[in-house]
């Protein structure tokens, strides 16, 4: 795991609860829409807090696609529940929101849970790519010459 | 009856984001490293193994039959039931689908990690 690759990960924690309060904050502001009245979602995007939300959301959903291309599936998803508790946390220390105990229970579990799996391999099925190839070819030449010795 | 419905369509939305995070995972792998890809071949090479692989294209298909699932569910139950409810499923779902549909060395730490994030999950947003 490289520096880039945290940095991937930290945006892919990062852009879906940002990008989803955003839109939230947006959607509220608009107001409810009704299925007869179709043509006011446009007017919607056009909101900046749901266009700035979309453009984190489409941010995130590049992000995740990109670590998916190196990273296992049972990795990544557990980064991304990280986003969960970046928004409990936010709302506590920024919003001065009252979090109940159940919640901080909920915080830890979320976090244990992630500390289980960064702890691990980031990849455990090849991918293709000629670095991978290389690095495989790396790996059996440095075991081969660890053999030798 | 109306519960009946709402666990369906939390259900659908489970299987829908399951089906289509596995599918994407699938794809990406398929397309290779993206950091090196485009470094060596440009985002173009990216952005066109991406947009032409068929497991991208079925996963986005997936994915939007989760996202009018969810629709759905929220019209007949409360989000504070049905936020949770599939987020959880979905990660243990995942879990299984990981190990048996990309063969990922799902160990004891994976496992005790989706289950643990799942009941997180689950406590944060009920």
């Amino acid at each position: 795991m490289t520096f880039r690759k945290y940095l991937v990960l930290a945006g892919v924690t990062v852009f879906a609860p940002a990008g989803d309060s955003m839109l939230s904050h947006g959607m509220k502001q608009v107001g409810n829409i009704s299925l007869n009245h179709l043509p006011a979602v446009i007017s919607a995007v056009l909101n900046p807090w749901v266009a700035a939300g979309i453009a984190l959301l489409i941010a995130f959903v590049i992000f995740n696609m990109t670590a998916l291309s190196w990273a296992d599936l049972t990795y990544v998803l557990p980064a991304t529940s990280l986003g969960y508790v970046l928004v409990a946390l936010i709302a506590r220390f920024a919003l001065h929101e009252h979090i109940t105990p159940i919640r901080w229970i909920g915080i830890a579990l979320i976090a244990g849970g992630v500390g289980f799996v960064a702890a691990g391999p980031a990849l455990t099925v090849p991918t293709s790519t000629p670095e991978s190839a290389e690095s495989e070819r790396e790996t059996a030449v440095a075991a081969s010459t660890g053999a030798e010795r | 009856m109306k519960h009946l419905y709402t666990w369906s369509a939390i259900m659908a939305v489970a299987f829908g984001s399951v089906i289509g995070d596995v599918l994407l995972a699938r794809a990406m792998k398929q397309v290779g490293d993206v950091g090196v890809l485009l470094r060596q071949r440009g985002a173009w090479t990216v952005v066109r193994r991406t947009a032409g692989n068929p497991n991208f294209l079925l996963g986005v298909v997936a994915m939007a039959t989760a996202f009018f699932s969810l629709l759905f569910a929220l019209s007949w139950g409360p989000l504070s039931v049905v936020a949770p409810a599939s987020a959880s499923l979905t990660f243990i779902g995942n879990a299984f689908a990981a190990k048996i549909f990309l063969h990922e060395r799902v160990d004891r730490r994976r496992w005790l990690a989706a289950l643990l994030v799942a009941a997180g999950v689950a406590l944060l947003s009920g």
